[in-house]
């Protein structure tokens, strides 16, 4: 039973990351290729100034595969097995909830647990660390935005399951809209003092000293040694394509999951139970 | 929560019992985080290879555009 639904989450959540990644082949590259070019040509305008300046040059990053490896086969691989990833613990999250959270049927069960895999696990993180195309990012922060990040998905994880939690606990005593508001209500609080405590990443010790107060690592206009304007700030129209395309994939992505899933764990819950006792479902 | 429609009269039937199913659910939790880090994270903030960058710059695109931060 379980095998059984592990594996539709599985094959549900590759299909879900092929989807995700069609839509960002054809929209979202583009933006990775301008958001690059421009990478280059502020490192060439960066190198020139400290040449100038009589600076030691800045290392190169690794070019290991061709950016038509990196778009195509890599960003396929890397979303493919994304959705695989998130697919599993779907269905782990959705065979947890089977029976406990209330009589919600199957379908509307997966709906549910998708839409909870979105919002924790993608839409919470990216209102406090959005998805940021290359060229923007201080090679240096890495570190603490990598843990940053990790610490907004846990905490949005976490809480979640805890307001899900909660909202079952109020249920018999407030009903089951006003239990599922005030645990709603509880998510968002309680994420939101998460995010007023957690630094900016602008803020990150490694930033304030080379760009100043900014809030975040988006370049701004590089000048000379004269205050001229000789390379522009991070195109803006770029930035915000490249992230409500982010936003889209992961939509998609997750949309696909609980449609797709569905009907599957539906057929089978119901095949199931038709068959066998309850308690003899596992196999 | 709520908007979805009336829950239905009977129960969803299917209970997976936690306790007997413990060791299903950590492994398929235990494989998938694995495969969200080495896709998210590794080489990058943290590496277990160390230096190397392969597995980074192959997923590098795809990194970027799920929402990790990246270089
Ligand atoms: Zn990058």
């Amino acid at each position: 039973m379980e095998r059984k639904l592990l594996l539709r989450g599985v094959l549900v959540g590759a299909l879900a990351g092929l989807l995700a990644f069609v839509f960002a082949r054809i929209f979202a590259e583009p933006q990775i290729q301008t958001a690059i070019d421009y990478e280059t040509g502020r490192d060439a305008a960066k190198a020139a100034l400290d040449k100038a300046a009589g600076l030691p040059a800045g290392l190169a990053g690794p070019d290991i595969f061709s950016r038509a490896i990196q778009a195509n086969l890599g960003a396929g691989v890397g979303m493919i097995f994304f959705g695989v990833a998130v697919g599993a613990l779907f269905v782990v999250a959705y065979a947890v909830c089977l029976g406990r959270v209330g009589n919600l049927r199957p379908r509307a069960l997966a709906l549910l647990v998708a839409a909870g895999g979105f919002l924790a696990v993608y839409l919470v993180p990216f209102v406090k660390y959005p998805a940021n195309p290359p060229a923007i990012g201080n090679p240096d922060t890495v570190k603490d935005r990598g843990g940053l990040y990790l610490l907004m998905v846990l905490c949005s994880v976490v809480f979640l399951v805890a307001a899900v939690w909660l909202g079952q606990r109020l249920r018999e005593r407030f009903g089951n809209w006003n239990a599922s508001v005030l645990a709603g209500a509880t998510f968002v609080v309680a994420i939101g003092i998460v995010m007023a405590i957690l630094p900016s990443l602008g803020h990150l010790a490694g930033n304030e000293q080379q760009s100043g107060n900014h809030t975040t690592e988006t370049p701004l206009a590089l000048t000379n040694a004269g205050g001229t304007i000789v390379y522009p700030g991070f195109p803006a129209d770029v930035l915000f394509d490249f992230r409500l395309y982010s936003v889209a994939a992961q939509l998609i992505l997750w949309a696909t999951i609980g449609l797709v899933f569905a009907p599957l764990a539906d057929r089978l819950l119901k095949a199931q139970s038709g068959m066998v006792e309850p308690e003899r479902l596992r196999c | 929560m709520t908007s979805i429609p009336a829950p239905t009269a009977r129960a969803t039937p299917v209970v997976l019992p936690v306790s007997k199913a413990v060791l299903w659910l950590a492994s398929t939790v235990i494989t998938a985080l694995a495969l969200y880090y080495f896709i998210g994270v590794d080489q990058g903030a943290i590496s277990v290879f160390g230096n190397d960058m392969h597995i980074h710059e192959f997923v590098h695109d795809a990194r970027h555009f799920l929402g990790f931060p990246c270089h």
